[in-house]
């Protein structure tokens, strides 16, 4: 297994365990009475299970399983999968810290990151798909 | 990797650019509220990376990959396969026409009939296939 591939996948575990926390936090929040911060997870709860674990335990998959792109270089471009790797992780983190931030007081800045965020998670998905795009063929 | 997953795994790759696209948009209309009609976009976004992409990218690759048969066809059905590409992305387009023409009643409930019929279809071709390899 390649080691972008480990971790992919380690850090979608993580982004896992991330995910049904704040998801046992939500369900929590009647019985608790929680604080109202927590209202504003419901959006994390799904992009860090969907974007976090299963996008990203997806794409460590691929970029270790699909067909060989070419005999030079086997699986695409590996600096372009860490690319992605980085880009979608700092655009989940920033999306973690600036979402409930913004929700709770609004700032131009918490803002911005969103901004910051949104665009790095779109640049992963590009960086991905160019990549994988030859390598979806017949041996 | 057969022709029908070759297909599949394309097209969730296009939805997946699609889904992230829309989702990048609306994250900018959070921080930003310049551009409040993104909200609309909020439907589109979950049905592409949910059926478009993840349950796509599923089925291309459970077809490619489930164990083979000994005797041809060796990956079972390929026209109920067939059906199942078709159906999914047919479904799809009609619960967009439903975002975009909410005046057209029924559209909605078409696009999720055709996606379940789809997803029959490929549980047609993956059901016989779980099994032992070299049986």
């Amino acid at each position: 297994m390649p080691p972008v591939t480990r971790w992919f996948i380690r850090t979608s575990l993580v982004c896992f365990i991330a995910a049904l926390l704040i998801g046992t936090l939500l369900a929590a929040r009647g019985p608790l009475q929680l604080l109202a911060f927590f209202n504003t997870l419901t959006p994390l709860f799904f992009h860090l299970f969907m974007v976090g674990f299963v996008a990203q335990l997806i794409f460590g998959m691929v970029f270790w399983m699909f067909p060989k792109a070419s005999k030079a270089h086997p699986r695409g471009s590996e600096r372009l999968a860490w690319l992605t790797y980085g880009c979608l992780n700092v655009g989940l983190l920033l999306r973690v810290i600036a979402e409930p931030a913004h929700a709770t007081a609004p700032h131009p800045g918490w803002g911005w990151l969103l901004v910051v965020s949104a665009l790095l998670q779109w640049s992963a998905g590009i960086f991905f798909v160019l990549n994988t795009w030859n390598r979806v063929k017949e041996r | 990797m057969p022709r029908l997953s070759i297909w599949l795994i394309r097209a969730a790759l296009i939805y997946l650019l699609l889904g992230f696209t829309f989702g990048a948009l609306i994250l900018i209309q959070k921080g930003t509220n310049l551009f409040p009609a993104t909200w609309q976009l909020l439907p589109l976004h979950i049905e592409f990376l949910l059926f478009g992409w993840t349950l796509q990218l599923i089925m291309g690759t459970a077809f490619w990959i489930l164990p083979r048969f000994m005797q041809e066809p060796k990956r079972g059905n390929q026209s109920s396969m067939g059906m199942a590409f078709g159906l999914l992305n047919v479904g799809l387009v009609l619960v967009v026409g439903s975002v975009v023409l909410p005046e057209i009643s029924g559209l909605f409930f078409l696009g999720r009939l055709a996606e379940f019929a789809g997803v029959g279809a490929f549980v047609l071709n993956a059901w016989p296939r779980v099994k032992p390899f070299g049986h």
